[in-house]
């Protein structure tokens, strides 16, 4: 099969955070990702994949790779993206965050969270308080997520940050976590990251927009050279095998 | 003040590090981002902090704390007793919440940096 670079954008948020604005509708999001010529997204809205089906349509009618996943926060208050292949491994694991997951949002607070379908249509609002951190520490996210049939694809989000992120809330990255990548946020070069967090020498390292705007999806994205969008290939082209590779 | 002296005017639970309690302690630190204790926290100081992650220990060696009180009655993960035990650093718990504890332990003449 034939290799192409892609331009992917692995942290992208909809309407269904609490911190987004209504306009990340799923064709919103899809049509800011194509005018900004991005071949892939994530979609990773905080404790919740309530929308990824509808941007998976979204994209799939309009020739844009989607992957579904969502951005858990631990109990440590360190935030993952994790991605499956397969929609019936993301909506189970999605139960198993929500079981660890209290409160109800509170809309004025925090903001509508709001599930639509892939031609903008309001479905719905999900109730849980999806800003909260799960109860589950950063080991027993990643290992469930491991336990999925089909593929999956862990990466610990904007470590650079001080706060929400791993190297931030944990001071290092845990020994022995299964991570595929480290996220870089969209204001610091690779450089700086890895100069300032040995953790960034260690690990294959990705940008993303972490969007809540649709000005935002794009903005940063990281280039992969692979055979299609699916995480098997995403993987390869993190680990550099195969002749897939990385760059950002 | 050395750690006995602390875990019994305070009445704290020792859950892991009994053999080290001897250590006098320097002074205090309070922070919830491990990254910040990296950073900031001084040798022989007793860290206080509502962490259970077993990266509190690797901290506290790292930085030669003199010991680690979690607030709040927090119950540390099996990891985090395991490795505090191996690195010699003790853990102790307290039912209070930080602002609480914090201020008895400066009026006991605890101080930060």
């Amino acid at each position: 099969m034939a290799l192409r670079r892609i331009k992917a954008d692995l942290h992208v948020h909809t309407c269904l955070s609490p911190c987004s604005g209504l306009d990340m509708s799923p064709r919103e999001v899809v049509n800011a990702a194509l005018q900004k010529g991005i071949d892939l997204i994530g979609v990773c809205d905080h404790n919740s994949a309530e929308n990824v089906l509808a941007v998976k349509k979204a994209g799939e009618r309009n020739g844009l790779m989607v992957l579904g996943g969502m951005e858990v926060a631990s109990s440590e208050e360190a935030h993952i993206l994790v991605f499956f292949d397969d929609d019936d491994d993301l909506l189970g694991f999605q139960k198993y965050v929500y079981r660890h997951l209290d409160g109800r949002n509170d809309d004025h607070a925090f903001g509508l969270q709001v599930i639509a379908d892939d031609e903008d249509g309001v479905t719905g609002f999900c109730d849980r308080l999806l800003i909260a951190a799960t109860s589950l520490p950063a080991e027993a996210i990643v290992a469930a997520a491991r336990t999925a049939k089909g593929e999956s694809l862990i990466i610990a989000a904007h470590v650079d940050r001080e706060a929400f992120s791993m190297i931030g809330q944990l001071g290092f990255i845990p020994p022995r976590l299964s991570l595929d990548a480290v996220e870089i946020s969209a204001h610091i070069a690779v450089a700086d990251a890895q100069r300032r967090f040995p953790d960034c020498t260690k690990y294959p390292v990705i940008t993303g927009s972490d969007a809540h705007h649709p000005d935002d999806v794009g903005k940063r994205y990281t280039c992969f050279t692979v055979a299609d969008g699916t995480i098997a290939e995403i993987r390869k082209a993190l680990a550099g095998r195969d002749g897939r590779k990385t760059e950002c | 003040m050395n750690l006995n002296d602390i875990v019994k005017e305070f009445g704290l639970e020792v859950k892991a590090g009994s053999s080290h309690l001897d250590r006098e302690v320097t002074g205090g630190y309070v922070s919830d981002l491990l990254s910040d204790v990296l950073a900031h926290a001084d040798e022989g100081v007793l860290w206080v902090t509502l962490h259970i992650h077993q990266n509190i220990v690797a901290v506290a060696s790292h930085k030669d704390l003199a010991g680690i009180i979690l607030i709040q009655g927090r119950d540390p993960e099996k990891d985090t007793l395991i490795k505090a035990e191996e690195e010699g650093i003790p853990i102790m718990v307290s039912t209070l919440s930080a602002f609480e504890l914090v201020g008895r332990l400066y009026k006991a003449g605890i101080r930060g940096a």
